[in-house]
């Protein structure tokens, strides 16, 4: 079955103009304290398409995710050298704030994180944050987004219900909508599905195909079947020894890596053999 | 044989300290109910004290007490929600942060007979506030503000962290975080702790007697004295002038108390159901 659709992603993959860099990562080190999380990773995202980060948990792919919305700065002790671009422009350089970045990438977390208010306020939270005021704009903004998030018909009788009745993969599909109020270039998905119901992550990949024509997607998944279905590039960490840093093993088209990889710990990986 | 026995003691002995606590509350109760339920009336509630017994009713002293924990209320609630703020999302954890902490503890501990005399020399005497709605307020907020302080800061922290994750997520600033989500979701715990506090303060008797006086007087303005529910109770049983009134304002004031637990629980309740 995984075969299938990876012929089926290859077709799809080679249709396609080869698409510029979004982000761009050069000899990126990063640092909890004294410890290393990852070390030397250079790479790149292509823009208006999925990208997937797969590796074995606690390979630093998640530490990762959140060095392009410089969440990581929240943590404190933290630090990383090497240079993260978006659109060209250094994301970390001094004049940067960080608060403008994550209103461009966006973030969706493993465990579904509706703030304690009704469903419309969590979605019309970001534009209200960003000075949208009249009721008839945000109306809309509310219904757009939480079309887009494939929820809309779930939850359009009942938007003025908290957030936190939902079920847990509406829940997500919520906080997806509610990213997508503020229209980020970049979508950061942190193992969205892996705390949620089957149905939901039909759903959530469905939309995930639908956005991709206008969004740059960059998904951390420890589920490979996933990755295969929903990204057309993939990007393989490992970390081999416990307390030395991760690396970026391989990177490349999603259907090379999973039929052809170059690097024999990727395949040891993906045909199952650890991890 | 021995184990069972042993087994059937224990159980025994927790289920006669549990009782205790629901009897010692229960009897409390019954004995200020018993005692002062055939002075309650409408005109006792509503009415002003009249003549040396004190017949009539303890209207004045209800509005003083009322008046003065509303205002201590509106004093301690944004000194100690901001402090709260400050220590929990905003201070570098370390001695200073430690250090505050620890003097709210002992804030918290402090005798209200210090406190009241406290308030004495400070808002009624040095601060020329007189015997006052004003000082006594002010003196209750210092009562109340470790306990509101220390509760709100819980409520902060129990926030969890993937929630404000998601508000920073979209781009909000660290002040946004705070007063959208993070103040909203820990509310019902903060709303919770002021009323408790609230609470403690009605029934608070030193310092009032201290900072407010004794005169019965149904204080309009900030800087009028008056005598609370708490004082009145403690005069005419202390000065034998009429008992049955103490136990009835005896019981009014545990009636009020009861309410405002019960109405934190309400809130608590509430929110919960709307929160989800």
């Amino acid at each position: 079955m995984i075969e299938s659709r990876l012929h089926g992603g290859a077709a799809h993959g080679s249709d396609e103009v080869e698409a510029a860099d979004k982000l761009s990562v050069t000899d990126l080190d990063f640092y909890y304290g004294d410890f290393q999380a990852l070390a030397g990773v250079t790479v790149g995202v292509k823009e208006r398409a999925t990208t997937a980060f797969i590796g074995p948990s606690g390979c630093g792919k998640s530490t990762f995710l959140r060095c392009f919305n410089r969440m990581n700065d929240l943590i404190p002790g933290t630090r990383l050298t090497g240079r993260i671009t978006l659109d060209g422009e250094d994301i970390y350089a001094p004049g940067v704030d960080p608060v403008d970045l994550r209103r461009r990438v966006g973030m969706i977390f493993q465990q579904p994180n509706p703030f304690p208010m009704s469903i419309y306020d969590n979605v019309a939270y970001g534009p209200r944050l960003h000075g949208v005021k009249k009721k008839a704009r945000l109306d809309d903004i509310v219904q757009q987004s939480l079309e887009r998030a494939n929820v809309w018909r779930e939850v359009k009788d009942i938007l003025g219900r908290g957030g936190l009745t939902l079920s847990g993969g509406q829940q997500q599909r919520l906080c997806i909508a509610r990213v997508l109020a503020v229209r980020p270039d970049v979508l950061l998905m942190d193992e969205p599905c892996s705390a949620i119901d089957p149905t939901s992550v039909q759903k959530i990949e469905d939309l995930m195909a639908e956005l991709e024509s206008e969004i740059t997607i960059v998904i951390v998944t420890h589920n490979m079947q996933q990755a295969a279905r929903v990204s057309q590039f993939t990007a393989f960490f490992l970390q081999e020894e416990t307390n030395e840093p991760a690396e970026l093993v391989e990177y490349g088209r999603t259907a090379e890596l999973f039929t052809s990889p170059e690097d024999k710990r990727t395949e040891d990986y993906i045909t199952g053999r650890f991890g | 044989m021995n184990k069972r026995v042993t087994n059937w003691i224990a159980l025994g002995a927790l289920w006669a300290a549990a009782l205790t606590t629901v009897g010692v509350l229960g009897t409390l109760l019954l004995y200020v109910i018993i005692n002062g339920i055939g002075a309650l009336s409408l005109r006792f509630v509503f009415s002003a004290p009249e003549g040396v017994r004190m017949e009539g009713g303890i209207w004045p002293t209800i509005v003083a007490t009322v008046y003065v924990t509303g205002l201590a209320m509106l004093i301690v609630t944004p000194i100690a929600v901001f402090a709260a703020v400050y220590l929990a999302e905003y201070a570098r954890q370390g001695r200073l942060v430690g250090t505050i902490r620890f003097a709210a503890d002992t804030l918290a501990s402090v005798p209200s007979i210090v406190m009241g005399l406290f308030g004495l020399a400070l808002f009624v005497e040095a601060l020329g506030l007189g015997f006052s709605m004003i000082s006594g307020a002010l003196a209750l907020s210092f009562l109340m503000l470790p306990i509101v302080m220390r509760t709100t800061e819980e409520a902060i922290r129990s926030v969890p962290k993937y929630i404000r994750w998601g508000s920073y997520g979209l781009g909000a600033t660290k002040w946004q975080t705070v007063r959208k989500v993070v103040l909203p979701a820990a509310s019902p715990r903060i709303i919770t702790g002021i009323i408790l506090a609230t609470g403690r303060a009605v029934g608070e008797t030193a310092v009032v007697i201290f900072t407010m006086g004794t005169m019965i007087n149904t204080p309009m303005l900030p800087l009028d004295p008056g005598r609370s529910m708490t004082v009145h109770l403690y005069i005419l049983a202390m000065e034998g002038i009429n008992l049955p009134a103490a136990y009835g304002t005896a019981l009014l004031l545990v009636a009020m108390i009861l309410g405002f637990n019960l109405l934190a629980r309400f809130i608590v309740r509430r929110n919960r159901r709307m929160m989800g």
